[in-house]
């Protein structure tokens, strides 16, 4: 944490340690414990695909290492920040400096163009209108999408809508991306297109925990970390395919 | 990309809600500033006509004898047999400041005279005066010329005379030109003369008992033409009639107080149809707000979207309501009754005002909405999709 309060994040520079998370939903006898002490570290640079079957717990792990959902216990501590103790302005400060999100079901706004989906986090930044426009239209070029910069959610592609979420994540030029299941609603063709953009992001440095149930899409991934019924089951590193 | 403008975007995106939301605050502004402008305009215009509509300063001789009752209104001081004012002294009525605002004065000299017993008051009046003075007046008959007299509906029948028979004032025998409608004044008790006349029967020659004036005091406080007349009458005392101003202005605050009330009962319904209508949007954005605050909006920054969204709106709803309720109120002016167009200017101060009103309900109607938008958990935003 750094002058005039904002957070000063460097690609190189985001250890993610979590120390025995756990999530509890509802409380006494229809207390549920989607997540039961996980524990891990992901070091700078690192492709790691977190997978598990549906109701595993894996993307409630995600919403606590995406600092959104708060853990009943358990530690998140990113670069020496104690995630959770921040105050809650404070934890979307680290959001918007520290992690760059993909979401399952690409979650653009419907009413903004592409070009204004990718701007969105420079939307509460001091940037200038020009620089923000600069940065959002070289994120959707390195993305494939230069030409489409005007047009609607609706007037996309699947496979497009899913390149202008990565694009959305990356403009801020975060040290971590994390996705939920990036994969989940595109054809195999153009899945692999994403992930084959996940490899070349990872390849520039960024840090990558992503979400999924498919074994072909966390093939992509470097370290392969497994969850069944809110554990860890398995956490062993991947062959470059 | 700022924050207006992802709030400018959605309001478009959105018409119809936004439409909504400006017909609620439209309808909530337009119909308090037509109420309050109609209420005004014909306050003024009950107040200019009362202003036409009698007497409303007396101006009395002064003197610590006799009281005496007329129309209804202690006068106090009136010594009809002792204490006069000099009729020429009233012509320094016209050299008082608010000498335009005099619609009339009328001098009144009193004098009692006694038929088969019974007494009865004798006023002498100017009547082209008491055409102002008593507009309400209506003469069974004609009004009186020369050693005629007009008689009071009850003193005619006290007296049983009619038009055509003689009453003895002093050494003249008076002939009664007509008889008054009954007025439910003391009007009704008296007889009234030529000014004139009463004052030769009653050897009052230049001399008045009292004065009634008329004063049009629609743009000028009553109190202050009473001050400037008192300063060139020092011998008399001079007094507005407090129960009439009291009464108009009674009047005007009731129907304020009534026309008040319809506002505030619509601003209400006009404030919740926006707050209903910004839960359902606030409702309807959740995975989008969901999408804010993953990607590091603060809540403050939700709320500000959706305070900005809602005050785009009121100010336009504020304009649109300022600029309906005038037009309304002219067109119920018009056509409620008075038939001729009513003095509605465009006030800065009201219009002001609406927009002020109007940007107040819809950030206090969007307060709670706002504070649900920033509260939501942005991974339970997220997939309630």
């Amino acid at each position: 944490m750094t002058r005039c309060g904002r957070f000063e994040a460097e690609a190189e520079m985001s250890t993610i340690v979590a120390e025995n998370l756990v999530k509890t939903f509802g409380s006494g006898a229809t207390a549920v414990t989607a997540v039961s002490g996980v524990s891990f570290r992901i070091d700078p640079g690192e492709f790691v695909g977190i997978m598990g079957a549906s109701g595993a717990g894996k993307s409630t792990l995600l919403g606590m290492i995406g600092a959104m959902s708060a853990p009943s216990s358990g530690r998140l501590i990113v670069d020496e920040i104690d995630v959770y103790a921040l105050p809650l302005e404070r934890q979307a400060d680290f959001r918007r400096e520290y992690l760059g999100f993909v979401f399952q079901g690409f979650h653009l706004v419907p009413y903004l163009t592409a070009l204004e989906n990718v701007m969105l986090p420079l939307a509460v930044t001091a940037r200038g209108r020009r620089e923000k426009q600069d940065a959002a239209a070289a994120a959707l070029e390195g993305v494939g999408l230069g030409g489409k910069a005007r047009r609607l959610p609706g007037e996309l592609s699947g496979g497009e809508k899913e390149r202008v979420a990565v694009a959305r994540a990356i403009v801020n030029e975060p040290p971590v991306l994390l996705a939920d299941e990036p994969t989940g609603n595109l054809d195999s063709k153009t899945g692999a297109e994403i992930m084959g953009l996940f490899r070349k992001l990872n390849g520039a440095g960024m840090t990558i925990i992503m979400v999924t149930h498919s074994a072909e899409c966390a093939a992509n991934a470097r370290r392969l970390i497994t969850v069944a019924d809110g554990r860890v089951s398995g956490d062993r590193p991947l062959a470059l395919n | 990309m700022t924050l207006q403008w992802i709030s400018v975007r959605n309001l478009m995106r959105r018409k119809g809600k936004a439409a909504f939301i400006l017909a609620g605050l439209v309808i909530g502004v337009g119909t308090s500033v037509g109420i309050l402008t109609y209420v005004n305009a014909v306050g003024h215009d009950i107040l200019h006509k009362l202003d036409q509509y009698g007497a409303n300063i007396l101006i009395v001789p002064r003197t610590e004898s006799l009281s005496l009752s007329y129309g209804g209104l202690a006068l106090g001081g009136v010594s009809f047999e002792l204490e006069e004012i000099r009729e020429a002294e009233l012509t320094r009525l016209a050299s008082i400041p608010n000498a335009g605002n005099i619609a009339a004065l009328g001098p009144l000299v009193l004098g009692v005279t006694e038929l088969e017993g019974r007494r009865i008051l004798v006023a002498g009046v100017d009547f082209a005066a008491a055409a102002i003075l008593k507009p309400w007046w209506k003469a069974h008959g004609s009004l009186p010329g020369p050693n005629e007299v007009l008689l009071g509906a009850e003193a005619a029948r006290v007296l049983n005379l009619s038009a055509g028979d003689r009453l003895p004032v002093g050494d003249a025998r008076l002939t009664v030109s007509g008889v008054l409608e009954p007025t439910g004044s003391q009007d009704d008790q008296l007889a009234f003369t030529r000014l004139a006349d009463a004052q030769r029967v009653f050897n009052k020659q230049g001399r008045v008992s009292m004065a009634e004036v008329a004063a049009l005091c629609k743009d000028c406080p009553i109190e202050e033409m009473v001050q400037q007349i008192a300063e060139v009458l020092p011998g008399a005392k001079v007094m507005a009639i407090q129960q009439v101003v009291k009464s108009r202005l009674e009047m005007l605050a009731h129907f304020e107080k009534f026309a008040y009330g319809i506002s505030a009962v619509v601003l209400l319904i006009g404030t919740l149809v926006v707050l209903v209508t910004m839960m359902g949007s606030v409702r309807e954005r959740t995975s989008e707000i969901g999408i804010f605050r993953a990607i590091g909006f603060r809540r403050s920054h939700v709320m500000r979207i959706v305070f900005l969204e809602a005050g785009i709106v009121s100010v336009a709803a504020g304009a649109i309501g300022y600029g309906l309720g005038v037009a309304s109120a002219r067109l119920a002016f018009y056509f409620g009754g008075e038939g001729h167009p009513a003095h509605v200017p465009f006030a800065v101060e009201t219009a002001a005002a609406a927009l002020v009103l109007s940007v107040t309900l819809g950030l206090l109607a969007s307060a709670y909405p706002a504070l649900m938008a920033a509260r939501m958990d942005p991974n339970d935003a997220l997939r309630a999709l």
